[in-house]
């Protein structure tokens, strides 16, 4: 460093004046976090920076760590239903999705159509719910507050009719081994749902669009910023609009098909760089921009196609006793692929329950994209991962 | 009556020196409470324009009318605050740098012509001295943050003092096309020369002095630190800015100076662009003040409708947006405005 100093002081003619002091130089270290409006939770980025640009950066997890898995293992298999909705708290659906359909695999029954439909149904509110947060939150994240209150107003009406489906509006308990606690109720659920959807479609989204996604300033700040590449993408293990907006057409909805989801229409957004590299900031954000409207798309064919039928399975028993055995089953929850894996010794209990975490993997790619940018950057590029602390600490 | 008429014998036997020293008390206290009227008209009228804006109703219950007392409930809570002082802190100037920026608004006062002979100092540099003595605000900042012993407070002073002083050169030079229509820096000879209706604003006077109010609007942003220019505070970002560590009326000395800034600014614009204390339409029956307020005060409100609409730009393209498009487009105006006057025949 010295050296390169009095090379630079040669250079410029300086070295002839003898008494300029060497400055001294030397990285800041900042705790972003764990109290830090920007990232999303109790995350705490330790970071290294030079001036407004980042040298490294490191994620330290585990604020939030409640021992989830080893709790599994104390409760029998409907209970743990309840800590499932808490590891993603944003789209509780898609968690309690994912281990249904372990426990139902174990048991190898299939369930009523009906209770596939409402499972999807309820799925995919939850993920329109978790998007319009992640949308409004990375809005945030650049400074724009309106967006944050225009997105909250419609998961507001979601949240009123998850409210009506399962009677919880941030944690649901809806889906249980064996089917679904409550039919769709009888006040014009479905008619209210079906307004909802058609109204976020044809009107919200558009909103966004030109209050947000579209604006020039908001297009400087992400295109070109946080660019994950393809192979990056793949070797770091990251799933959902991650992974998609780094240009890969990859979903398990489409491509490992689970519940009914193989029977409805629907596109799967992806990265196209439109406004700058393939996998930056802006291609994420807007892959989930997207995929609303994907989602509102399948809510409204599974409305039309609901058929009647019981909503709880008979061939499963009150009182379970699972296994032995072994089964992995993922879904595509709003964040990624989520994973459980669950190992049965033919007890009422799981025997070991191992949850694969789509923002867990997510996040990692933060130490190898984070070096070289701003820290506004930075700021910009945790936003854009839409990272949940439940679902990573678990 | 006797006691009124004693008063004034009084007054009058005083020396013209000290009538000097008693006036000028007088439009001190004046403008101090012009200043805290910014603070608490504006903290409501932000929320209430921001919850218009965001489709929501913002404060309603203190006060009967629409929230209208809540300013003073914050105010009083915040009096209530505990005072803490980081132990690491530099406390002399942790203690100073509020007071340094309030006194950097509060000075420029002196010379925002409101009305007709209504200025509390009629400076012949006026415009020159407004600029200058905003520009303490910076050093109010720096200290701050340096003094706070924060890495996030330490960051925002940078960030903060880089901004400011980049965009009081655009901010000035924004001005100047006004300056060669008047020949004077003036401020009461600046509105005087816009009288007779809106064609004589100085902002219609060519195209442009209406690109250099546009220039001085969007620089008036930055120097006020307001989003999308928010630097130094960038709650997403920085946490609060320079003032994280600050707390009870500590803190509300920033926010006071922050509205007051805003409003001066407004009347800055208003007094040197739009006419002053000048009725839109000439013969108009409305009070010189009342005038200068309201537009002034909508121009505030534009403030507030950019702050809540747009996203928040990077350090590093604020810089850019300043040196090379606002800077070069000022210069621009300056010399197409001494051009068209050299044309139009109106030189002096």
């Amino acid at each position: 460093m010295a050296t390169d100093d009095r090379n630079l002081s040669a250079a410029t003619g300086w070295a002839e004046q003898d008494d300029v002091p060497e400055m001294p130089s030397e990285l800041l270290e900042i705790n972003m976090g764990p109290q830090h409006p920007a990232t999303h939770g109790v995350l705490r980025l330790l970071i290294e920076t030079d001036g407004e640009i980042v040298a490294k950066v490191t994620p330290h997890i585990g604020y939030l760590h409640r021992c989830a898995e080893k709790i599994a293992e104390g409760l029998n298999y409907k209970q743990w239903v309840v800590y499932t909705d808490r590891f993603d708290y944003l789209a509780p659906m898609c968690c309690n999705h994912a281990y249904v359909t372990a426990v139902e695999r174990l048991l190898g029954v299939e369930m009523p159509d009906r209770v596939e439909y409402l499972r999807v149904i309820a799925a995919e509110l939850s993920r329109i719910a978790s998007h319009l947060i992640a949308i409004a939150t990375f809005g945030l994240d650049m400074g724009a507050w309106t967006p944050l209150l225009y997105c909250f107003r419609e998961r507001e009406e979601i949240l009123n009719l998850l409210e009506r489906l399962s009677g919880g509006r941030m944690l649901y308990n809806y889906m249980i081994p064996g089917g679904v606690r409550f039919d769709v109720p009888e006040d014009g659920w479905c008619e209210d749902t079906r307004t909802f959807i058609d109204m976020l479609e044809n009107k919200k989204i558009g909103d966004y669009n030109t209050l947000l996604s579209y604006n020039k300033i908001f297009i400087e700040r992400t295109a070109d910023i946080g660019v994950i590449s393809r192979e990056d993408a793949f070797a770091y293990g990251c799933t959902g609009p991650v992974l998609r907006g780094s240009g890969v057409q990859f979903d398990c909805r489409k491509d490992d098909p689970y519940s009914v989801y193989d029977q409805f229409e629907f596109e799967i957004p992806y990265g196209t760089g439109e406004q700058g590299t393939v996998g930056d900031c802006w291609d994420r954000y807007m892959v989930r921009v997207r995929e609303v409207i994907q989602s509102c798309r399948i809510v409204r064919q599974a409305l039309e196609k609901l058929p009647p039928g019981p909503i709880m399975s008979d061939q499963v028993k009150k009182v379970m006793r699972v296994g032995p055995g072994a089964a992995y089953t993922r879904v595509e929850s709003a964040k990624g692929e989520m994973g459980h894996y669950l190992i049965a010794d033919g007890g009422q209990k799981p025997f070991r329950n191992k949850v694969r975490s789509p923002s867990f993997c997510n996040l990692q790619i933060l130490e190898k994209i984070g070096p070289g940018m701003m820290v506004s950057d930075l700021v910009a590029t945790v936003g854009s991962l839409d990272i949940v602390l439940g679902e990573i600490d678990r | 009556m006797e006691l009124f008429a004693n008063l004034l014998g009084k007054i009058e036997a005083l020396s013209s020196q000290n009538v000097l020293i008693l006036s000028s008390l007088i439009m001190a206290l004046i403008m101090a409470l012009v200043m805290a009227a910014c603070a608490i008209v504006f903290t409501w009228m932000e929320r209430k324009v921001a919850a218009f804006l965001q489709s929501r109703y913002g404060p309603m219950r203190v006060g009967h009318w629409h929230g209208v007392a809540q300013p003073v409930a914050d105010m009083l809570k915040i009096l209530q605050k505990e005072d803490i002082i980081p132990a690491e802190a530099d406390r002399t100037l942790f203690t100073l740098a509020p007071v340094v920026i309030f006194i950097g608004s509060l000075l420029a006062w002196a010379a925002i012509p409101f009305a007709p002979g209504f200025i509390a100092s009629d400076l012949d540099l006026g415009l020159l001295y407004i600029f200058a003595v905003s520009s303490l605000a910076v050093i109010g900042i720096l200290m701050a943050g340096w003094a706070s012993n924060n890495k996030w407070s330490l960051y925002g002073a940078a960030r903060g003092a880089a901004q400011m002083v980049s965009y009081e050169i655009p901010l000035a030079l924004s001005t100047v096309p006004v300056v060669l229509y008047t020949a004077s820096l003036n401020m009461n000879d600046i509105v005087i020369a816009q009288q007779g209706g809106v064609a004589n604003w100085f902002l219609f006077r060519d195209p442009f002095l209406f690109v250099a109010f546009v220039v001085y609007f969007i620089c008036s942003i930055a120097e006020v630190n307001r989003g999308p220019f928010d630097m130094p505070e960038t709650e997403s970002e920085l946490v609060a800015g320079y003032h994280t560590e600050y707390t009870g009326m500590r803190w509300a000395f920033f926010f006071l100076s922050e509205y007051a800034n805003l409003f001066l600014v407004s009347c800055i614009a208003t007094a040197v662009f739009l006419g002053g204390w000048w009725a839109p339409i000439p013969g108009l029956p409305l009070a010189p003040a009342l005038n200068f307020i309201v537009k002034s005060v909508l121009l505030v409100f534009l403030h507030m409708w950019v702050r809540w609409t747009l996203p928040r730009l990077r350090v590093d393209q604020l810089m850019y947006l300043c040196w090379k498009v606002m800077i070069p487009i000022a210069l621009i105006c300056v010399i197409g405005s001494g051009i068209w006057l050299m044309v139009s025949g109106q030189a002096s």
